[in-house]
């Protein structure tokens, strides 16, 4: 048994096709240890998103409870992921002319800055869930993580803002307070699953993570260690299935079969006319081409990096990723999808690893469970915000209001 | 002299034993539980909820909640999901109800709104106080048509995820102990002493005085891990070959469903009480255990209690691995005519006809794996409990839900595409 002063952080992850809790004991000096995983299949939600409460619910509550009796623990609050076609990313600029005669950079400066920056101008019905700090610029010099005691005029600082459409973030956060459990904070799932699997040095040279998940695929830059970009398409691994379904009249089930058994991200010569022949009742009844398989799958993945590719691209950001394509989420297991993307990027891609897991918690460097991980990695880093002062940990109270504000009824 | 002087209570009431608490939902939750008030000495607490106002102005139960009147106005919900939102708006009533009781049984007739309704909310609120909650139901018969078995299967399998156990009684068995000529009245009374019988058994397994002792504690162990089927049944037999007499009763018991069903048990509690124990018996009660179900998961507990006289009564409570292909209860099949089929049209010719269907599989970690993983925070020698249910569970074969993927959420659009559509029929790629 953990000791009871260390601090519970858990994480719950809704996924499309699993919902997931982690549970990790954080000890005073630091060190997080994962404890506890409870998972159910989920049913409740597509693209990301809750489309039936009630089985949501049960889900979730079957999850929560596996992880309390694994954890031995009653589970209070958690850090909720959210995803979904609603997210989006963009960056913003906060500007602040410092004051004569000194001109010169004051934390209060910074503080007023950090508060420009965060006026976002964005339309009612927009919730913000991250402010990320980038980089400050001072008189168009840009790249500065800390302008204190520099002089010039003007003060810039860029953040990276993740916001959500607030009646849809809603749903999960009430459903998740219907079962008695509180929230500490609402996380972007992307977020969460680059902070489970990049290292400190990947953060810094730069890499973008791709999840592919069942219902959506979210996607984050980070580069000199901050959040460049991110955002999420609410196409993942259903799609993939529903193609092979009609393409190959099958049901979804048996596609969804067939996709994990044989699939692959990208067309082999050898598979030309090769079929498969299909079990059914453990009679031999009927084939499939394998060809086929393979060719409607790799052109939905191909269609799905190329869209991010696109989109990063405008960024600008696509040749400063030296520690290339890091993929997590269940798509990540598709055999040839590194290569692809590989192709797509123009950079090298591996399948993530969930960083610093360690003894009896390394077989949870599962692709799938990167989200949940990283949920309590985000947890983690907060406890320990708010015991040193500075801007982030500002910003972390001003993002718990505006949950606070997210989630009213 | 004062009566109670000369009748000094018994040595172990100073210490109490786990407060039990019986709650009838619903009609037949009412009914089970006026029965057994009838029955059983006054002793028991007693408590019935119903949304009906008239049914609960009749009965003689001390303990009674009306639910819903804001919304029903007494005149019963009409709907489980009516009552279940009656409930979940008044769950302080219930938070009430389950004050104070370690061990709670819930009682009611699914099928029907209010005890379908209210029993998923009720036990989850309990449970969540740290009450150990058994649901005890009863499912339609089958003349009660299509509607209500559904409406009870919706319910069971909310009562499945809020109970900590659930043990059902199929109205039909006890249909099959009567005969078909019965009138309903007398059927749904042989389900009540049924129901009763087992509430009883119940009740005394957990309060565990006896001379061996099994009790509250192990009756959680036992049935914490909502997700193995529970079982319940009762014997009770006198004089010469009164074991093997008790033993045929269980066996018959219409809770338990036959012996293939206590053969499957992984853990179970058997009570065993009579006037006198002789030895000989107790061990043949046992032999007998041992024929049934693999004797190395029995926990037996034995008291005696003069009242009984002759009488031997076993009381059985047991946790079943579930079999995917084997359900406890299924619902009367669907007629032809009204069956819905729902596949895409373009695949209807070569759907290919399959034996079972197929679930995606959650991330290679089994529950094995993570129960032996985690094995260092757990109580050592306990891990049996957990890893079993678990296991259960991820053998079920879930829901798959057959209607189109995206039915119930916007399509993804980008560029003016619907990225729903298989991108290679987007992009014109013909298949060969
Ligand atoms: N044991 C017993 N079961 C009954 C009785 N009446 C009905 N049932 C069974 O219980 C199921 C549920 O019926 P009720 O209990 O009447 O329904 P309810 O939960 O009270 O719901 P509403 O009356 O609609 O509010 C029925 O489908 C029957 O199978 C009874 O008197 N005793
Ligand atoms: N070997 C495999 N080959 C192909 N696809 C796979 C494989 N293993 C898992 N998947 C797919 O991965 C998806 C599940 O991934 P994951 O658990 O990351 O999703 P999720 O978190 O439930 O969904 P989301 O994050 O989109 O809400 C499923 O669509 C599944 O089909
Ligand atoms: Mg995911
Ligand atoms: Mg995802």
């Amino acid at each position: 048994m953990f000791k009871p002063s260390h601090h519970i952080i858990v994480g719950l992850e809704l996924g499309t096709s699993k919902i997931c809790v982690v549970v990790g004991a954080l000890s005073h000096e630091g060190v997080l240890n994962i404890i506890a995983v409870g998972q159910h299949k989920s049913r409740g939600v597509r693209k990301g998103e809750i489309v039936d409460h009630d089985l949501a619910s049960e889900d979730v509550r079957e999850a929560l409870r596996q992880a309390e009796e694994m954890a031995e623990l009653r589970i209070r609050s958690v850090y909720l992921g959210v995803t979904g076609a609603h997210i989006k990313g963009f960056t913003n600029r906060g500007r602040h002319h410092l004051p004569p005669p000194e001109r010169q950079v004051t934390e209060a400066d910074i503080e007023d800055v950090g508060h420009n920056a965060c006026a976002l101008g964005l339309p009612a019905e927009r919730e913000v869930l991250h402010v990320f700090r980038q980089h400050y610029v001072l008189d168009g010099r840009g790249g500065i993580l800390n302008p204190i005691g520099l002089t010039g005029e003007v003060l810039e600082l860029d953040v990276h803002v993740i916001h959500g459409h607030s009646e849809r973030l809603k749903t999960p956060i009430n459903l998740v307070r219907q079962a008695q459990i509180d929230i500490e904070e609402v996380v972007f799932n992307g977020i969460g699953s680059s902070l489970a699997v990049l290292t400190p040095q990947q953060k810094d040279l730069g890499a973008l993570v791709i999840d592919l998940g069942a219902g959506a695929t979210e996607y984050v830059v980070y580069a000199g260690r901050v959040v460049r970009h991110s955002g999420v398409l609410a196409v993942g691994g259903d799609h993939v299935t529903n193609d092979l379904a009609y393409g190959l009249r099958l049901s979804q089930s048996h596609a969804e079969q067939l996709k994990v058994e044989h699939g692959a991200a990208l067309m082999a010569p050898e598979v030309r006319g090769r079929t498969l022949a299909l079990q059914a009742n453990g009679l031999e009844s009927d084939t499939v081409s394998l060809e086929n398989l393979h060719r409607i799958m790799s052109l939905r993945l191909r269609e799905t990096l190329d869209i991010i590719a696109e989109d990063v691209d405008r960024t600008g950001l696509l040749s400063f990723l030296r520690a290339g394509v890091v993929l997590c989420g269940g798509g990540a297991r598709i055999p040839g999808i590194c290569q692809l993307a590989q192709e797509v990027f123009g950079l090298p891609a591996t399948v993530a690893t969930c960083r610093d897991l360690g003894g009896q918690a390394a077989s949870l460097d599962q692709p799938e469970f990167a989200t949940g991980i990283g949920l309590v990695r985000f947890g983690a880093t907060r406890v320990g915000q708010r015991r040193s002062a500075g801007l982030m940990a500002r910003l972390a109270s001003k993002v718990g209001g505006l949950l606070n504000k997210t989630a009213k009824p | 002299m004062n009566p109670a002087e000369s009748h000094p209570l018994p040595e172990e009431t100073s210490a109490p034993g786990p407060r039990v608490k019986i709650v009838g939902v619903g009609t037949a939750g009412l009914r089970a539980v006026e029965h057994l008030a009838a029955r059983a000495a006054g002793a028991l607490p007693l408590a019935v909820v119903h949304t009906d106002a008239r049914l609960l102005q009749q009965c003689a139960v001390a303990e009674r909640v009306l639910l819903g009147e804001a919304l029903t106005r007494g005149w019963r919900a009409g709907d489980p999901d009516v009552a279940r939102a009656v409930a979940e708006g008044e769950t302080e009533r219930l938070q009430a109800l389950a004050a104070g009781a370690d061990l709670l049984l819930v009682v009611a007739g699914l099928g029907g709104s209010t005890g379908s309704g209210v029993t998923p909310v009720l036990a989850r609120v309990a449970r969540d106080q740290g009450c150990l909650v058994l649901g005890v139901v009863t499912t339609p018969l089958e003349l009660e048509g299509r509607h209500r078995a559904r409406q009870a299967e919706e319910a069971l399998r909310r009562c499945h995820t809020a109970a900590d156990a659930v043990v059902v009684l199929p109205n039909q068995r006890v249909i099959r102990l009567v005969g078909e000529d019965c009138l309903l009245q007398e059927a749904f009374d042989r389900v009540n002493d049924v129901l009763a019988e087992g509430l009883l058994g119940l009740t005394r397994l957990a309060a565990g005085r006896g001379i061996v002792s099994v009790g509250f504690a192990e009756l959680c162990e036992t049935l914490r891990g909502r997700h193995s089927e529970s079982v319940l049944a009762t014997g009770e037999a006198a004089g010469e070959g009164r074991v093997r007499e008790a033993w045929k009763r269980v066996l018959a018991c219409p809770f338990l469903g036959g012996a293939e069903t206590l053969a499957q048990a992984q853990n179970v509690l058997l009570w065993v009480e009579a006037g006198s124990l002789p030895l000989k018996e107790l061990s043949h009660v046992m032999e007998e255990a041992a024929r049934h179900c693999d004797d190395r998961n029995i926990l037996m507990g034995a008291a005696t209690d003069p009242a009984l006289g002759d009488r031997l009564r076993l009381v059985l409570v047991g946790a079943v691995h579930s079999h995917a292909d084997a359900p406890a209860w299924t619902p009367p099949p669907e007629d032809p005519e009204t069956e819905i089929v729902e596949r895409p049209a373009s695949s209807a010719e070569r759907e290919p006809p399959r034996a079972r269907r197929f679930v995606p599989p959650p991330p290679k970690l089994t529950p094995e794996e993570t129960a032996r993983l985690f094995a260092e925070n757990k109580r050592k020698g306990k891990q049996r409990k957990t890893a079993s249910p678990r296991n259960v569970q991820f053998m079920l074969p879930l829901e798959v839900v057959r209607k189109e993927r995206f039915e119930k959420c916007d399509p993804t659009r980008y560029r003016g595409e619907d990225l729903d559509v298989p991108t290679f029929v987007r992009r014109g790629v013909r298949l060969n």
